[in-house]
């Protein structure tokens, strides 16, 4: 059992230390080093041999001794032995084994007779792998995005897998891409055009939604129940069914490349979601103080404007900055309505730029940080309030 | 009293209600019955646009005449197809104008000339010319005349008002458009991708549960393919997957993993062996749906993470005491709990994947084997052009998406029962 137990201990961490250092591996290629060979095999062995050495060594040395030890052995095996690679890429495997012997630290042959002692390393290790391997799932987009706008053609094309950035070179030369892409294609342009139409959204929808979900969450009148479920019907529906009728109807009414063909779309699709996050909210609030209000004489306008809102703060950013990001995101009805440049917003833009095949590809993704970095930029900074939207209402999409 | 107070109460409601509702009917609700509607006519893309009488003005000065100058209208129905009634034309000039040869059809006063041109078929074309002279004698100015556009206006039949209904364009969605095909990619991609993203998302949300370093960043950055917008996201991904300079491909071949570049997009089929099995994979397929997978999980993710914290501690003690392995916690626990949220998280992600348009769109356009029934929605309408036949395709969605929700419905309120 014992003997078992330490053999499965040490195959699960070695595979672990084999995906630690492959992740590393891929990230130096991308710096342009020449590395062509995971040598899975050798990792395997040392990974093997550190996790049983940590075991028998136990107590015996310090756990900080230990791990040094372990790093530096690694290393040395890994970049003397293997293949010659630069210094920082050797701190980056000894930092890698660091953690990694800290991360076996905490088991030792007493904790390995325990019952479900095994399923409880795979658990831990699987954690530990599922963090690591989502991040760079995850993240490694969005930073080949970044840094394939900083580069330029040529070196694209003579090495692809080369992604360092030269911070030595001329700011402009750095930041060319963006240059361009405001100059030659009227990126600011579409920034303006996608900020109006945002707004614009999340200020109408807040004007329509607020009063239909105080009348929804308050007030009682014929067809309250049909009217809020009908709010979750409509809700699912999805826009492709919408596209071709809205097409037709707003050519002949002369709405399509207009603005204001888009507010209203975007209005209307988003109102739904923002009635229903909103109506939920206000029932939460206590209902004396309206009582209150009405025997002070107040008209409606009065409790919504006077009570409703300033108690709902919270709950109304929520929801406009939801809708900030839906209509800033939204592509479809842009690709349909808008054919004429000179009504563009940031998505369809980005889009009409791909379909010219001759487009570099570092302008297209400078186009797509342009697009990108405001809804991450307030999705992080505003992420409470988002979270508790998203799962109340759940984004469209 | 209290009666006038429930009274008002009800009014105020409707009036409070009244903006979003007609908006939301307006937009949403009528476009729905207007897609019938359009689903049973032969409308292409031309014919919705109006037909519209135009006239394309063009001066010219007459040699040795300065006080003299000609006027070309090219006149024209817009129309290729429709004819246009009572066309009435007006153009205005200067007030030293004089008119040398009116037309019959035409007269001047008050220096505008007014036409009645009567009916014009569809494709009509006609050349008119007047000629004026200034009644003092003076130069004729071509620029302020060009910058005078004449006025036209006549009446036409809307194509799509007319009461001509066919049941060909059903008949061609069904029978003509390798609609099998098109049916079971689509469910391949549904099915799969909401599946995926449902296990994705569980396995996330069970690793965030637990307490490390980094875990509200973590938290974050698990919803960013969620939020960040589509057209960024499905460019990089193509830039990533490129079979001449991608990343992936180039990475693969760097580590000889592979010997020649896939084209993970535009390949339709892929021969996989596994144990001396034979099978093809559809890749692009394949491919469209992890871009699915990865952009969704999240929601999901979101969903499962916020019942797994309400989930009371009490009973990971009580098993504990109980000498139950992690695994038999997580089977005997965790999932019976979070089963509810599941089937909703299926119902939801189901529906909008069965209408995503936008990522298959950006990524392959349809092509290779990745046409779902949205993207023959744009296609139909607005590749062929065949305004019906698309607005036909959209409304097998519907009623695909209607069937699907009256037996998920059945089946879910079994289960309840039988709880």
């Amino acid at each position: 059992m014992r003997i078992k137990n330490t053999i499965i201990f040490s195959l699960i961490s070695s595979f672990f230390l084999i995906f630690l250092i492959s992740i590393w591996k891929i990230l130096a290629t991308l710096q342009g080093l020449n590395i062509n060979s995971f040598n899975i095999e050798v990792l395997f062995i040392l990974g093997f041999l550190i996790s049983l050495a940590h075991l028998g060594i136990a107590n015996r040395i310090k756990s900080i001794y230990k791990s040094i030890i372990f790093s530096s052995v690694f290393v040395f095996c890994d970049g003397y032995l293997i293949q010659k690679l630069p210094i920082w890429y050797n701190v980056g495997v000894f930092l890698i084994l660091y953690f990694f012997s800290y991360k076996i630290g905490k088991y030792s042959f007493i904790g390995l007779k325990e019952e479900h002692s095994t399923q409880v390393i795979l658990f831990d290790f699987l954690t530990l792998f599922g963090i690591l391997f989502f991040s760079f799932v995850i993240l490694f987009p969005f930073y080949m995005m970044l840094v394939t706008s900083f580069k330029t053609q040529i070196a694209l094309l003579v090495n692809p897998l080369d992604f360092s950035i030269n911070f030595g070179q001329d700011i402009k030369d750095l930041f060319k891409s963006y240059f361009v892409i405001f100059k030659s294609y009227k990126f600011g342009k579409y920034i303006l055009t996608s900020t109006i139409v945002s707004v614009g959204t999340v200020i109408i929808t807040l004007l329509f939604a607020i009063p239909a979900a105080y009348a929804v969450a308050r007030l009682n009148f014929f067809g309250k129940t049909f009217l809020s479920t009908s709010i979750l019907i409509i809700y699912m529906f999805p826009a492709i069914v919408l596209v071709i009728p809205l097409y037709t109807i707003f050519s002949q009414l002369g709405l399509r490349n207009s603005i204001e063909g888009l507010l209203i779309v975007y209005t209307a699709t988003t109102l739904p979601v923002a009635i229903y996050m909103l109506q939920g909210y206000f029932k939460s609030i206590p209902k004396e103080l309206e009582e209150a209000a009405i025997l002070d004489k107040l008209s409606w306008f009065g409790i919504i404007t006077k009570i409703i809102i300033p108690l709902s703060i919270p709950a109304i950013s929520s929801v406009a900055l939801y809708v900030f990001m839906i209509a800033w995101n939204e592509f479809l009805f842009s690709l349909m309505f808008l054919d004429n440049p000179n009504s563009f917003t940031l998505s369809r833009a980005i889009q009409y730029l791909s379909g010219d095949a001759e487009t570099p590809r570092q302008y297209l993704m400078a186009g797509s940080v342009v697009v990108t970095l405001p809804v991450l930029f307030i999705f992080v900074y505003f992420e409470k309030y988002l979270v508790s939207g998203l799962t109340a209402g759940s984004v469209k999409g | 009293m209290n009666d006038t107070l429930a009274n008002t109460e009800k009014k105020t409601a409707y009036i409070l209600t009244l903006p979003a509702v007609l908006l939301v009917f307006a937009i949403i609700l009528f476009p729905i019955f207007a897609n019938v509607w359009i689903s049973f006519k032969e409308v292409e893309l031309k014919d919705i646009r109006i037909p519209e009488p135009r006239a394309k003005k063009i001066v010219k000065s007459i040699p040795d005449e300065p006080s003299k100058i000609k006027i070309l209208y090219k006149l024209r129905n817009s129309s290729l197809l429709q004819e246009i009634r009572d066309v009435s034309f007006k153009d205005n000039f200067p007030k030293n104008f004089q008119i040398e040869n009116l037309d019959s059809r035409c007269e001047y006063t008050k220096s505008s000339l007014k036409c009645e041109f009567g009916n014009w078929p569809a494709k009509y074309k006609e050349n008119f010319q007047v000629i004026f002279s200034t009644n003092d004698g003076s130069e004729i100015d071509k620029k302020t005349l060009k910058s005078i556009k004449p006025k036209l206006d006549g009446k036409s039949d809307n194509i799509l008002l007319n009461t001509n209904f066919t049941l060909k364009n059903f008949k061609k969605v069904l029978f003509e458009n390798e609609f099998l095909d098109l049916l079971l990619t689509t469910f391949y991609y549904t099915f799969f991708g909401t599946v995926g993203s449902i296990v994705f998302g569980i396995l996330t949300a069970q690793m965030v549960n637990q307490k490390f370093f980094g875990r509200t960043f973590m938290r974050s950055v698990l919803l960013f393919p969620y939020v960040a917008p589509v057209v960024a996201l499905a460019y990089t991904w193509e830039l990533l997957l490129d079979p001449n300079s991608g990343t992936l491909n180039s990475l693969l071949l760097n580590y000889q993993i592979i010997e020649t570049p896939i084209n993970l997009l535009g390949q339709k089929y892929i021969e996989i062996g596994i144990f001396g099995f034979d099978f093809k994979l559809r890749l692009a397929l394949t491919t469209v749906i992890m871009f699915e997978i990865w952009r969704y999980f999240p929601l999901a993710f979101l969903f499962i993470l916020a019942r797994l914290q309400a989930i009371p501690k009490e009973l990971y003690e009580a098993a504990d005491v109980d000498g139950a392995s992690p695994f038999q916690k997580f089977f005997k626990i965790t999932l019976p709990q979070i089963t509810a949220v599941i089937s909703i998280l299926f119902m939801i992600r189901f529906i909008w994947n069965f209408n995503k348009f936008e990522d298959v769109f950006l990524l392959t356009g349809g092509a290779s084997g990745t046409r779902t029934l949205p993207i023959n929605v744009y296609q139909q309408g607005f590749a062929i052009s065949d305004i019906g036949m698309g607005s036909a395709v959209s409304i097998v969605i519907v009623v695909l998406l209607l069937m699907f929700m009256f037996f998920y419905f059945r089946l879910l309120g079994k289960r309840v029962d039988e709880n």
